[in-house]
């Protein structure tokens, strides 16, 4: 296949990026999205020019690490693919591709196709946990748990914390992302103690880093890689009601329940 | 070098319990004077370092990724095991042992064993409190699965995603930490080197991966906890960032590196495509449970499987091994796929594969359970092989997948450098010649959360360090040598790619130490690395400089240790005369083509020590003492 890429190439986050068009000839349909990249850049690097900076590590659709907005959508246009597991049989020979980087605020661009995610793990941190340091914990079978519930906390657990939801919605939301979390441990009884708590302390770090509330567009769900469900967010929604109504108020990025 | 495992005495069953009363500890209120360094942040060294800030140190933490919750753990798939017995099919503390023992093929340290299946149910507890999604019973217990080298059912999953759950775990529980200010985040850094004053591990240096600053780092103690070198091979499961770096920079600067040549090829990989393949990717071991492997009986049968009649068809582990059947271990299960394929029953274009074939498990259980147990798993296969596993068998090969060799510890996980610990696949110590499936997962968690928060203690409390700070000249030489190492990559300017000497090296590697070895493959490949070694420093391109995100720059680093490592394994399997476990040496084999062990020679562990540049390591042995299990030929038949 020949294909005709138009690649976002920013050299730091302080420069002006740009979209410069190069010309990929044989490419293999075999190959994976990355791999089609890897070529491009021995290329790039044999002509001494420098090659596209990407995010990758995994290369099987787990780490979370790579994201690339191929034509307007985040990972590509395979659904519940990530951009290492998209191959370039979903594409045809003389097709014309655009990449970028994700595109949210609070995801500043670093280099090329890098953005800093950092804000995700800040979400986290202020409470996306259960407070259970090493030794303390009672026997695993101690704790019942309906297989309907540890399914359901799966499918929301599943999140790779990859971007895609954020990069994909209109108002730059990362409202799924922090809804996967909030649902993963809501629906266990490991984290009620902290149920409302938590879902008060994300929400607020979420908003201070800048992201936008959710309008149920649900492109976040579209672009998901994990297809990850929308009613995660609807499971949100309801817990921060309930918690805004019935706890203490919060400082806002706070040291969560620690 | 003296290799002092300092294992405690008394019974193996009180070992671990008398330790912990007799090692020192640190007072509630002075923990907080104390810094620890954990390098890595996959389960081993971000379960050690949430563990060790909880207890109060102070606690830095560096990954090469953007977040700690990306390391390579994430990518671990079938499950954990543990002795919980909860299937009352037999298990215990000493079945898990042995069993553990003996898929290692007898070149394990006992101690070590016996604490890892001791601390395994403690793990699952912990898990479980954190919030894990283990697969359940309709009555709320744990599910659990088999896996391979076990005639028990001791595995713990979270459907195909076990690993990440768990680092899941790990890493709130770390981010918890962060928040708290007890640990030091530091992503996208990357460690460039081990600091020794007086003898010491007091630090490390690092660059910073976006603005390529190299800073010191000081310490009271250091741990590494960087995983494994399969990347050594090209192509393998690992994730492409995975690498030797610091490990290698350790062994550099004193730490004795153990066992190197036992590596691991995962016998369910999906089989290589072309010459653009930057990866294998892996199919858990837990679809042998329900998948028969096979290939046709006849040498060249090109027909398609289903056109292939069941009397055509030999299902060789079965056939081979029929008490383990399609759940032999993964070194076996290996070697019996390549010894299909050399005889020409291989199947797909290339003739490197074997079926992995589901239709019995669909016929007795329906597609539906078959899709909740594996459902992304035959999601992942199908996208990128465009073929659909619930109508046409799967086609699977052995890839290089995990190390069993690492840096030499003790019974603490300390190196031979005082202060140097090291946890997780970084380390030799649990898996002898090969790892049972599901036992990474244990170990990694075991050494982070249960043995690293005691170790590191009991080490703290015994030892009088003076105050350093990175003004100190060991810190002030480091930097430097990083700062010249870097430069002298940039400098070189020549005409080939960092990915062009890693692939070559890998074909060296895969053809002359892969599955099968021999005297003239090793010799040939010890003449061919340094040839290749050398024309790197003559010939590499680096585009770009140090200043700025440089990945080329980053990967030239990793390679040119990879370059020096793969030598120092291909003489590790010429000097280890037997076969065993991973290791299999053509010379050392039964009639029936099974490993040969030599013990009367080799029941020990390799333990190599540099000796400077361009001189020949020196092979140190520790002998391993077997007090509680009887030495066999392993069988699995």
């Amino acid at each position: 296949m020949r294909l005709t890429l138009t690649v976002w190439r920013q050299k730091d986050a302080k420069s002006e990026g740009k979209f410069v068009t190069y010309d990929a000839p044989d490419i293999s349909p075999d190959m994976s999205f990355l791999e089609m990249l890897d070529v491009v850049n021995q290329r790039l690097i044999e002509k001494a020019e420098d090659p596209i900076a990407f995010d990758h590590d995994c290369r099987e659709g787990i780490c979370g690490m790579c994201g690339i907005v191929v034509n307007g959508n985040p990972h590509g246009p395979r659904r519940g693919t990530t951009s290492c597991q998209l191959h370039m049989r979903s594409f045809k020979d003389g097709d014309a591709i655009t990449l970028e980087p994700w595109r949210a605020t609070p995801f500043p661009v670093l280099k090329d196709l890098i953005v800093d995610r950092s804000s995700f793990d800040r979400i986290i941190m202020a409470g996306g946990f259960i407070t259970v340091p090493t030794g303390n914990a009672p026997d695993g079978n101690a704790i019942l748990v309906p297989k309907d519930c540890a399914e359901r906390s799966m499918d929301a657990a599943a999140c790779i914390g990859c971007g895609a939801c954020a990069a994909a919605c209109p108002n730059g939301s990362a409202m799924l992302f922090v809804a996967a979390k909030i649902s993963h441990l809501a629906l266990l009884p490991q984290g009620q103690p902290e149920r409302y708590d938590r879902v008060l302390s994300m929400v607020a770090q979420m908003d201070e880093e800048g992201f936008g509330t959710c309008t149920n567009h649900g492109e976040c769900s579209r672009a998901c890689p994990k297809e990850i469900r929308q009613e995660f967010i609807a499971q949100l929604n309801r817990d921060f009601l309930w918690g805004s109504v019935f706890s203490r108020p919060k400082v806002a990025g706070g040291s969560g329940a620690g | 070098m003296e290799l002092k495992s300092n294992i405690p005495d008394g019974p193996l069953e009180k070992k671990w319990d008398k330790y912990r009363f007799d090692m020192k500890l640190v007072n509630p209120a002075n923990k907080r004077k104390y810094s620890v360094i954990v390098v890595g942040s996959g389960l081993a060294g971000g379960a050690g370092a949430a563990s060790l800030a909880e207890l109060g140190y102070n606690v830095s933490c560096f990954c090469y990724q953007d977040s700690p919750r990306r390391a390579h753990s994430i990518a671990a798939q079938g499950g954990i095991n543990a002795s919980k017995n909860y299937q009352n099919d037999g298990d215990s503390i000493q079945r898990l042992f042995y069993d553990t023992i003996k898929g290692g093929d007898f070149r394990a340290r006992e101690a070590n064993v016996y604490r890892l299946a001791q601390v395994s149910s403690n793990i699952i507890d912990q898990c479980v409190a954190q919030g894990v999604p283990f697969g359940r019973e309709y009555g709320g217990t744990l599910g659990n699965r088999s896996f391979g080298g076990a005639q028990v059912s001791r595995t713990f999953y979270s459907r195909g995603q076990t690993g990440q759950q768990l680092l899941l775990g790990a890493y709130q529980a770390l981010e918890r930490q962060i928040s708290l200010g007890n640990v030091k985040m530091h992503s996208r850094h990357e460690m460039l080197e081990v600091v020794l004053v007086d003898g010491r591990a007091r630090g490390i240096v690092t660059r910073d991966m976006i603005t390529g600053a190299i800073e010191s780092h000081v310490a009271d103690a250091v741990i590494l906890a960087t995983g494994g070198y399969a990347n050594v091979f090209y192509l393998s499961t690992n994730a492409a960032g995975c690498n030797t770096t610091a490990i290698w920079r350790a062994y550099k600067k004193g730490a004795a590196f153990a066992n190197p040549c036992y590596t691991q090829i995962h016998p369910t990989c999906i089989p290589v495509t072309g010459d653009h393949q930057s990866k294998l990717t892996l199919m858990s071991e837990s679809l042998r449970n329900d998948g028969r492997i096979w290939v046709p009986l006849k040498k060249g049968d090109k027909r398609a499987p289903g056109d292939v009649p069941e009397a055509e068809r030999d299902y060789y582990l079965e056939r081979k091994y029929p008490s383990y059947g399609n759940l032999a271990p993964r070194d076996i299960a290996s070697r019996a796929a390549k010894q299909v394929c050399d005889e020409g029953r291989g199947v797909g274009e290339t003739g490197l594969g074997v079926y992995l074939d589901l239709a019995d498990s669909i016929k007795r259980l329906g597609e539906g359970t078959i899709r909740e147990r594996y459902g992304n798993l035959c999601d992942m296969y199908e996208r990128i092989t465009d073929e659909n596993p619930y109508k046409v068998p799967m086609r699977i090969f052995p890839a290089a997948h995990y190390v069993m060799g690492g840096l030499w510890v003790d019974y603490n996980l300390m190196s031979t450098i005082p202060g140097l610990h090291v946890a997780g696949e970084a380390n030799f110590s649990d898996h002898g010649a090969n790892r049972l499936g599901a036992s990474a997962l244990m170990q990694g968690l075991a050494d982070g959360y249960f043995v690293l928060p005691y170790t590191i203690g009991n080490y703290l409390a015994s030892t009088k360090q003076a105050k350093v700070d990175t003004s100190h000249a060991a810190f002030k030489d480091a930097e430097a040598a990083v700062a010249t190492r870097v430069k002298k990559l940039i400098a070189v300017k020549g005409h080939r790619t960092v990915d062009s000497f890693h692939r070559e090296l890998g074909k060296i590697m895969w053809e002359y130490c892969g599955m099968g070895r021999t005297r003239e493959g090793l010799k040939t490949a010890l003449q061919k690395i340094p040839v290749l070694r050398e024309e790197f420093w003559k010939n590499l391109t680096v585009v770009g400089g140090n200043d700025e995100i440089n990945q080329t720059l980053e990967k030239a680093g990793r390679i040119a240790d990879f370059l020096e490592l793969g030598e120092l394994i291909c003489l590790d399997a010429l000097e280890r005369e037997e076969s065993c476990g991973g290791h299999f040496r053509e010379e050392y084999q039964t009639p029936e083509g099974e490993a040969l062990r030599n013990d009367e020679k080799f029941c020990h562990v390799a333990a190599w020590e540099y000796a400077g540049e361009g001189k020949t390591p020196i092979r140190n042995v520790e002998p391993l003492v077997f007090e509680n299990v009887h030495l066999t030929q392993r069988s699995y038949k």
